[in-house]
């Protein structure tokens, strides 16, 4: 049977300022979704909140995997519930070689109540398995003995994002604008190795503001987010409009929330002329 | 073996996974010197020693020059380090065992616990155990016997090889360097000696283990490494304790002499108990296009004050330290190096990483001195730190003395603490927080550690992660 990701009536807040105002949103595995909206309208927030970063609190809501809540869990257990997150900036952690980080991560994901101490998965077995990924994904061998993330290009970190979610084999995969600040060929690279992965077992939800990654990769439903909610929900043809025509169709069929992004924005510039005094 | 460990005896003050916290019984001791420090005692150790004159003269000089120098005003506390309140020399068998299965029960037990005979089979080509004030065990492949190779303890060494001996004892260190050099040369015993002849070179590591068994035992071994022109050694030491509530103080000195074109690397792998006090000298003279390096992983102890020193003394010459410390809780590391160029066209490099946690503190001291006249010498300085958490502190305090204009020197130090955002992301791969933690560590020393030889290397990383356990909460 197939899993369900189910986002229900979600409010989150950041330092006391609240981001996100009553998201809904249900994902079956197997499925893709894309996730659309203008800077500042809650997606990576979401994504944040989904994978449980410490400072994302959830104010009220729910966030549950086939009805088991993950609202108190820790971002490890989430992991190992089958959610995956593909970083917009993935951070460097010098000296930790992506094999070793790798092998530690597939282990506790496989088993989810491995404690802490027991075994790693057999070095030789894990060895084929992320030559053959690594192959599969065109990334040269060579990756494999370097510091994570450490000295790596833009495209490489994507990279490195997208073989660790081919290693995890998520049920439920966030791609955060996995395609932002990426030359043509790269995204190119990303959006054929989705295609790849995608399947049956997994779900990928892609955050993106280009309609590139969605050419491989049809999503069966758009939702748009403003101002901290859902406010529309299509087929592949509203990415498109979104793409052609920017989000201004969509402010004016939501006013409210229009207004509501223009308070926050105007808040925000607002901070400078008063700190400058 | 960990419950074994476990059965914690009442002198265990619970200092969480500290490994090596047992110990041992001493009622089957040889002999045990009564506590406190005066002329009767020093002339007792020369006399049980059987020493020349000339020795038992140096050590009751060197009382004297103790006694005048005053404690270091900087550093780590050490108001509370009572001299009166210690055994000088303890004794715990006969003589020093060829064969494992001739050293004591209980004491073979212990090196057995530690792994010793183990690594000695695998990959060792020589081995001392010094327990308590006295080396209980040595062993040396027979071919390097051969070539001429002497690795023995240091009082053997002053009986079997005099003239070597007294050619090199006390030049590099002289009693009068320090407080706790005069110490040492006072009421020194065991320790390794090392004669490595011209050309010869020593493949697989000379180990050294170092125990303190006893409450209240000061553990003061001698060690002298002379490495003959073009010839090399590689030698490591290795340091444990019982987890007593009272001090106990380690207080070595090391001189180390690099001949032309010799290299020796001197490992340490120090993981006292958290009731020592580790107070070590430890200098070596490297001549003309030698090298000499320092791998120095601080672990345990109450304090440490420890900066090896390597005097670039002719041209060519190279020095290089690298140096972990890892302060807990309760724990104050003041580690370091020295660099002197002496020399023109000598170059020196300082590694040093240090990791905090649990009110723990790391400090980094070193000095790098350039004489007059040295001119193309280059020099290159790099101290990370990482905090764990907000009660634990970190200083640098670099020294430079440069008397020349034409030479290279660098310098770079940073702070860093473990970043929620690392924290976040290994976690959001399936990592615990505390494995998390452990993995960011372990890659913060790994340009270090990868310089080990791989079993010190797997070594360390454990040790690394024992101390990483329990540590978030």
């Amino acid at each position: 049977m197939s899993s369900l990701l189910k986002v229900e009536n979600l409010y989150v807040s950041i330092d006391d300022k609240m981001i996100l105002k009553g998201v809904d949103l249900e994902v079956r595995q197997g499925e893709i979704h894309a996730l659309m909206g203008p800077n500042g309208s809650g997606k990576s927030t979401l994504a944040y909140a989904l994978m449980g970063h410490p400072k994302y609190e959830i104010v009220d809501g729910q966030i549950s995997i086939d009805g088991v809540s993950l609202n108190e869990l820790e971002p490890d257990s989430r992991a190992r519930m089958g959610l995956f997150l593909a970083f917009q900036y993935p951070v460097t952690v010098p000296g930790v070689k992506v094999a070793d980080f790798l092998r530690h991560a597939v282990t506790n994901v496989r088993n989810p109540n491995r404690k802490e101490g027991e075994g790693l998965i057999p070095m030789r077995e894990f060895r084929a398995e992320l030559k053959s990924r690594m192959d599969e994904l065109g990334i040269e061998a060579e990756f494999a003995r370097r510091y994570l993330n450490d000295g790596f290009s833009g495209g490489e970190k994507k990279r490195m994002e997208i073989l660790q979610l081919a290693m995890l084999r998520p049920k439920f995969a966030i791609l955060d604008e996995t395609d932002s600040g990426l030359d043509s060929d790269a995204v190119r690279f990303v959006s054929e190795a989705i295609s790849r992965l995608a399947g049956p077992d997994m779900a990928i939800i892609i955050i993106t503001h280009h309609e590139r990654l969605l050419e491989f990769n049809r999503p069966q439903l758009t939702h748009v987010m403003l101002a901290g909610r859902v406010v529309e929900r299509g087929e592949a043809a509203l990415a498109h409009e979104l793409h052609d025509q920017g989000y201004a169709g969509v402010r004016l069929r939501h006013p409210e929330a229009a207004a509501e992004e223009q308070e926050a924005a105007a808040a925000l510039a607002g901070k400078q002329p008063v700190l400058a005094k | 073996m960990a419950t074994d460990l476990k059965t914690a005896t009442e002198d265990d003050i619970g200092v969480g996974e500290y490994q090596y916290g047992f110990h041992d019984s001493t009622d089957k001791y040889v002999f045990t010197a009564r506590k406190g420090l005066d002329r009767d005692i020093v002339a007792q150790i020369s006399e049980m020693k059987d020493e020349p004159a000339w020795m038992r003269e140096f050590r009751l000089s060197s009382l004297e020059t103790f006694w005048k120098k005053p404690l270091p005003l900087w550093g780590g506390e050490l108001r509370n380090l009572d001299f009166q309140d210690i055994h000088y020399y303890v004794k715990a068998s006969l003589g020093q065992e060829r064969n494992w299965d001739d050293v004591p029960d209980e004491i073979r037990k212990t090196y057995d616990r530690l792994g010793i005979p183990e690594a000695e089979r695998k990959y060792l080509a020589g081995v001392k155990a010094q327990y308590e004030s006295e080396v209980v065990y040595g062993s040396l492949h027979e071919d390097l016997a051969k070539q001429g190779v002497i690795f023995t303890d240091t009082d053997s060494a002053m009986r079997d090889h005099p003239d070597l001996f007294r050619e090199y004892f006390g030049t590099v260190i002289p009693p009068a360097d320090n407080k706790f050099a005069a110490l040492n040369s006072a009421v020194w015993s065991g320790g390794s000696f090392i004669y490595v002849p011209k050309g010869v070179k020593i493949e697989f590591p000379l180990q050294a283990y170092f125990r303190i068994n006893s409450e209240n035992m000061g553990q003061f071994e001698r060690t002298l490494i002379i490495v003959d022109e073009g010839a090399s050694v590689h030698y490591v030491e290795g340091c444990t304790a019982p987890t007593y509530s009272s001090e106990s103080l380690h207080s070595a000195v090391v001189e180390i002499i690099v001949k032309r074109g010799a290299r020796c690397r001197y490992t340490t792998i120090q993981n006292w108990s958290s009731n020592v006090y580790n107070l070590v000298t430890k200098r070596a003279m490297a001549y003309g296009d030698s090298l000499m390096e320092w791998v120095d992983g601080n672990l345990g102890s109450r304090l440490t004050m420890k900066y090896p020193a390597i005097y670039l003394m002719e041209p060519g010459a190279r020095g290089e330290t690298l140096s972990i410390a890892f302060a807990g809780k309760g724990q104050h590391q003041d580690a370091g190096a020295k660099m002197v160029h002496c020399a023109p066209n000598t170059y020196s490099r300082i590694i040093s990483k240090s990791i905090s946690k649990s009110g723990g503190r790391a400090s980094y001291r070193g000095l790098v001195k350039v004489a007059n006249g040295a001119t193309g010498c280059k020099s290159n300085v790099v101290c990370d730190a990482l905090l764990l958490d907000s009660d634990s502190r970190s200083d640098t305090y670099p020294y430079m003395e440069i008397d020349e204009d034409n030479v290279v020197i660098e310098h770079e130090a940073s702070v860093s603490k473990i970043s929620d955002e690392q924290l976040f992301y290994l976690m959001s791969r399936g990592m615990t927080e505390a494995e998390a933690s452990s993995m960011i560590v372990t890659g913060f020393i790994e340009p270090l550690v990868k310089e080990l030889p791989m079993e010190y290397a797997v070594e360390m990383n454990r040790l690394i992660e024992l101390q990483m356990e329990g540590s978030i909460g």
